[in-house]
């Protein structure tokens, strides 16, 4: 009788609107599955299990067969063996190179009679659950670097055993934890400082190459990051500081410089417009160092160091790109940046993957009318290029209601992550969005040319079944915690 | 219990504002890659969407009478996909069926894989193996074509003939060049386009509308079935037919009289300007100017001395020698120079003007201008063009020599006729200014006397002295000469129905016709003669640095024409030798539908006259 109320409870208190979105991605999912896997030739039947749009119907039924049964179980067990999971999840990551056999390079598939699985997509749990476990635990402030160095050491154990399975790209997921860290109080200097970086780096080099405007000798990248650099100084010394006339000054005398060098150089004699931005720059950490002196506050130093960092960070990245590496190194690094055209390689999925998604135009082509996709010119468009096929398909209005769907998702799960009363469900909802955030911020963004190419599933979208019972039981563990959180009340 | 900080909460609303912001960006991505952009579109079909061309079948064309002259005939290419074929198929096997040698099918294969000579290669699609097999060829290897994998038939089409006769004028096709590539859209590398004759006259009527089939193609080029269900392809139209105004037979007979000789006979019904047979000497067969020995064979003919690619009906310019003299007794008489029983001009063995002499027969004299005609008689003409160079009618002699050469145009010579085949010559007739450059302007009748008996300056292609005939046989216009009858479900050019008038009236014609006619019936052309018919003819000598050319230029009958003839034999000697008789010939042919037993004959004998070119060829 007690077991029949819980369960009760359970499907009371399940929030139904995160499973109405999983169930609609779902289904969209395996539209794109159809689309991607369809042959002109074959025009066969799409539920035949002989194609892959037939499979995706039997990983569909079994993930949703896991959820009930994940929901089933009594969520107290995830916080009372979180560490042993994640141990245990350790232990197989550790153990796959050498049972895996080798696909593509990769060694992270573990074959089991006729299927194969790749622990790395059910480790991502583990570490949520074991970190949420590590945090809950005591009144643990992450702004303590001891603190900090144990979380960051919980997800970069995984991180490292995957990249020793040669899968960058499910490791790099793990990145997404910190998102997790920020919500629970990493100072968010921590955050924008690794943003910063990574914009420096992708920007500076991605545009490095390309004129600013009409202005050929002005190099893009360089402007770019200078334009950041000053920005983001100025923007902190307004949000961390209390004096305003600063930040007029910076931003003001910043805009002024900008605009005039700009003018100078249209109308009146051409020159390389980073020279006054690098000047502007200098200037202000001038400013900023008096700034400090005379106010004798430390902010100002450290926006000063952080004007600093940034300009040695972006010209050393360029020296060591340039100087450093070895040439195949550097064309790996511009491929993946989108620089180099690589037609045979990686260049060639994005530019096939924008023209399928190019084509599709505003309504797009209809439910398996798709030539590119169909016709192959998308290399994995079933698994990695998905979006691609939605693109082609469905058109920008599909696109975009797909993307919404993604951000109702993640805002969902924000709001199911805030509710609940204990700091374990906090944390690993906070994992669980980050990871979905993560992998649809990549995987569309690489689609689109906007992101680095780093092969990773696109949620509930890409074929397969390892992703999918992955990001199933990432959810609706969270499900089944939420759903409990109200008899913890009660109690 | 869980620590509610609330500068900490604060922190979703970064977190779900930042992932507001990626999916916003990404958005915009997709709105300017979707709907900005055009571009993707276009790329999209490029890769997928093969718009494989539907050939229509390309015009026949038949003589007068119906008989077909040129069709269409499938030929076979053998195609090959390397990926499929190499290594698996029976080389041996292969090439005993094909007639190749081992050698050859190796030596292929490396050509086809070579980039740079087959650029559009890929192992996955089809490439040309061999092209343009017979049906027979092809039919002993379509038999084993299950045993070789990889190989497949492509079904082209390549033009036929039904006649060995009328090479000029049927003409040719062959593959387009450059040019027409750039000239018109219509082709593409690799496409046939008419290359001489009514071929290329009738290129656009010819060859139909091309249609469309869009095939859909993966990444690696193969085929994968018809775009949208074949709903946006279109059929081809084919092309129309063309039916010539050419005789067949009396080419046929033309071409045979004129076997060994180098010449032209040119046959025009006046009423209609139809022409009805149109023979260049020498010829070759237009079977040699199709399929796979096309290239081989075209270049040996164009290597040929004796130039049998050059249609001299049309191209060649000869001195018409005394046809011309019609021409002349016209503008006198219209001009009034001489009047046609008044004037009778002396001619003692020809014209002479101080120490200035044109030779001539012997014959009586003085004539007047129908015996002139009939006799031929140099002086005659002679003394008719100094009169006229020297007429105080005219303020000079410029002036004269200009109304000349008006009425020379006005008969069609001078410029082109504007017949349906590529390649017409103009001529030549000099104008005034002509002979103020050649003479500093210091000349008169007597220095370019020589015109008036159809010499000197003046050149005429075979065409224009048959069309002269036409003209005096309609006394007074001509249809511009053409030799297509009709072309398929459309109404002939107005160009080849509108009558072009001379500038001289018809009663002058008469005389002509009267004098062509005495010509026949007692002066040069004797050997034309029949009781059949009324034949009136005039014979040509044309003096030129060999032998002389034969030439004749007549019409019958003398009421209601049926038949204007010309015809060109170079160094034939005088024209009563070979003009005359092939003429008469010709006229019999095409008016009795057959020859006489005796005329049978004498074809037969002409047929086997051979004139030896030597030094003279040209």
């Amino acid at each position: 009788m007690v077991k029949e109320d819980e369960q009760k409870g359970v499907l009371r208190s399940l929030d139904w609107l995160t499973i109405a979105i999983y169930v609609a991605l779902l289904g969209l999912g395996w539209m794109s599955v159809c689309g991607a896997s369809y042959d002109f030739d074959q025009a066969g039947d799409v539920f035949s299990f002989s194609s892959r749009s037939g499979m995706q119907i039997v990983w569909i039924a079994s993930s949703l067969l896991l959820g009930v049964f994940i929901l089933s179980i009594d969520e107290r067990i995830y916080e009372s063996f979180s560490y042993v999971i994640y141990g245990a999840f350790l232990l197989l990551l550790l153990a796959t190179p050498f049972l895996a056999h080798n696909i593509k390079g990769s060694m992270s598939w573990i074959k089991i009679g006729s299927f194969s699985i790749q622990p790395a997509e059910f480790a991502k749990f583990g570490t949520a659950l074991c970190i949420a476990r590590f945090i809950s635990g005591f009144e643990l402030k992450l702004n303590k670097f001891k603190n900090l160095c144990v979380c960051a050491a919980i997800v970069l154990i995984p991180m490292g055993l995957i990249v020793m399975q040669r899968e960058t790209g499910s490791a790099l997921v793990y990145i997404s934890f910190f998102l997790m860290f920020y919500r629970e109080g990493m100072p968010g200097a921590f955050l924008f400082v690794g943003v910063a970086a990574v914009f420096y780096f992708v920007v500076g080099i991605r545009f490095d190459e390309e004129p600013l405007l009409n202005l050929p000798e002005v190099s893009l990248g360089t402007y770019l990051v200078l334009t950041g650099v000053w920005l983001f100084s100025s923007v902190m010394t307004r949000v961390y500081t209390t004096l305003r006339a600063p930040f007029w000054w910076m931003f003001g005398g910043g805009l002024l410089v900008i605009v005039a060098s700009f003018l100078f150089a249209e109308y009146v004699l051409p020159f390389d417009l980073n020279y006054a931005l690098l000047f502007l720059v200098v200037l202000m950490i001038l400013y900023l160092l008096y700034l400090a002196l005379r106010e004798r506050v430390m902010q100002y130093l450290y926006i000063a160091l952080f004007s600093l960092g940034s300009l040695g960070f972006f010209y050393s990245a360029n020296y060591v790109l340039d100087n450093v590496m070895e040439p195949h190194q550097q064309d790996r690094i511009k491929v993946l940046l989108g620089i180099m055209d690589d037609p045979k390689g990686v260049g060639y999925n994005v530019s096939q993957a924008k023209i399928a998604i190019g084509s599709g135009g505003l309504q797009g082509k209809g439910f398996l009318n798709g030539t590119q996709t169909k016709l192959k010119y998308v290399p994995e468009q079933d698994t990695d290029f998905i979006f691609c096929t939605v693109g082609e398909e469905e058109g920008f209005v599909g696109c975009t209601v797909v993307l919404l769907l993604f951000l109702a998702l993640i805002w969902r799960l924000i709001h199911v992550a805030e509710r609940q009363v204990y700091r374990f469900g906090r944390v690993y909802g906070y994992c669980v969005l980050g990871v979905f955030f993560f992998h649809v911020f990549i995987n569309v963004g690489m689609v689109l040319g906007l992101t680095p190419v780093i092969g990773i599933p696109l949620p509930f979208f890409s074929y397969g079944g390892s992703s999918l019972w992955g990001f199933t039981i990432l959810l609706f563990i969270l499900l089944r915690i939420d759903a409990g959180r109200n008899r913890l009340k009660k109690n | 219990m869980a620590d509610k900080d609330f500068h900490l909460e604060k922190r979703k609303y970064v977190l779900g504002g930042v992932a507001f912001v990626v999916i916003l960006i990404y958005i915009l991505r997709l709105f300017s890659l979707q709907y900005m952009n055009e571009d993707y579109k276009k790329n999209a079909d490029s890769n997928a969407l093969l718009k494989r061309i539907q050939y229509p079948a390309r015009g026949a064309i038949s003589d007068r009478n119906g008989k077909l002259l040129v069709y269409n005939q499938p030929s076979y290419d053998i195609m090959i996909v390397m990926n499929e074929a190499v290594g698996i198929v029976d080389s041996v096997d292969l090439c005993s069926s094909l007639g190749i040698t081992m050698d050859w099918y190796h030596k292929r294969l490396d050509e086809i894989r070579d980039k740079k000579k087959n650029p559009g290669y890929s192992r996955y699609t089809q490439q040309i193996f061999m092209s343009q097999l017979s049906a027979e060829e092809f039919s002993s290897f379509q038999e084993k074509l299950f045993r070789f994998p990889g190989f497949y038939i492509q079904k082209r089409s390549i033009r036929q003939y039904g006649c060995e006769q009328a090479a000029h004028i049927l003409g040719d096709v062959g593959e387009v060049n450059p040019d027409d590539l750039e000239r018109d859209s219509f082709y593409q590398s690799g496409d046939y386009i008419g290359k001489q004759g009514v071929e290329r006259t009738y290129e656009e009527k010819l060859r139909g509308v091309k249609g469309t089939e869009i095939l859909l193609r993966d990444a690696r080029g193969r085929i994968k079935g018809s775009y949208m269900g074949g709903k946006l392809d279109q059929a081809p139209i084919p092309g129309k037919n063309l039916t010539l105004s050419i005789d067949m037979e009396l080419q046929d007979l033309g071409e045979r009289l004129m076997k060994g000789k180098l010449g032209s006979i040119v046959a025009i019904e006046p009423s209609t300007g139809e022409v009805l047979c149109l023979v260049s000497s020498p010829s070759y067969d237009p079977h040699l100017m199709t399929g796979r020995q096309r290239g081989k064979n075209s270049v040996e003919l164009s290597k040929d001395p004796m130039k049998p690619l050059m249609n001299r009906s049309i191209a060649g310019r000869y001195p018409p020698g005394s046809t011309f003299k019609t021409s002349q007794a016209l503008t006198f008489l219209q001009e009034g120079i001489i009047s046609p029983t008044g004037t009778a001009y002396p001619c003692s063995r020809g014209f002479h003007y101080g120490s200035l002499t044109v030779g001539c027969h012997g014959h009586g004299a003085p004539l007047p201008l129908i015996p002139a005609i009939a006799t031929s008689c140099n002086g005659y003409f002679c003394w008719g063009l100094y009169h006229m160079m020297g007429s105080h009618k005219y303020k000079d002699v410029q002036e004269a020599m200009t109304t000349w050469k008006d009425y020379m145009v006005s008969m069609g010579f001078g410029y082109p006729l504007g017949i349906d085949l590529p390649g017409e010559n103009r001529g030549m007739i000099p104008n005034a200014d002509y002979y103020d450059k050649a003479y500093k302007k210091s000349w008169n009748g007597l220095t370019i006397i020589s015109i008036a008996i159809g010499q000197g300056e003046v050149c005429l292609t075979p065409l224009q002295i048959a069309n002269l005939g036409a003209t005096i046989a309609n006394r007074g216009y001509y249809i511009t000469p053409h030799v297509v009858k009709e072309v398929q479900g459309e109404p002939l050019d107005p160009k080849y129905t509108e009558k072009h008038y001379t500038m001289v009236n018809s009663q002058n014609y008469n005389y002509v016709v009267e004098g062509m006619r005495r010509a026949v019936t007692g002066g040069t052309c004797r050997s034309a003669n029949t009781t059949m018919y009324e034949v009136c003819g005039k014979t040509g000598t044309a003096q030129n640095r060999g032998h002389d050319h034969s030439a004749f230029m007549g019409f019958a009958p003398k009421e209601n024409p049926k038949i204007a003839v010309a015809v060109y034999v170079e160094n034939g000697g005088f024209g009563a030798t070979f003009g005359v008789p092939i003429g008469a010939l010709i006229m019999e042919k095409f008016i009795n539908g057959k020859l006489s037993e005796a005329s049978e004959a004498r074809a037969r004998e002409f047929e086997n006259r051979r004139i030896s070119y030597g030094d003279y060829a040209r």
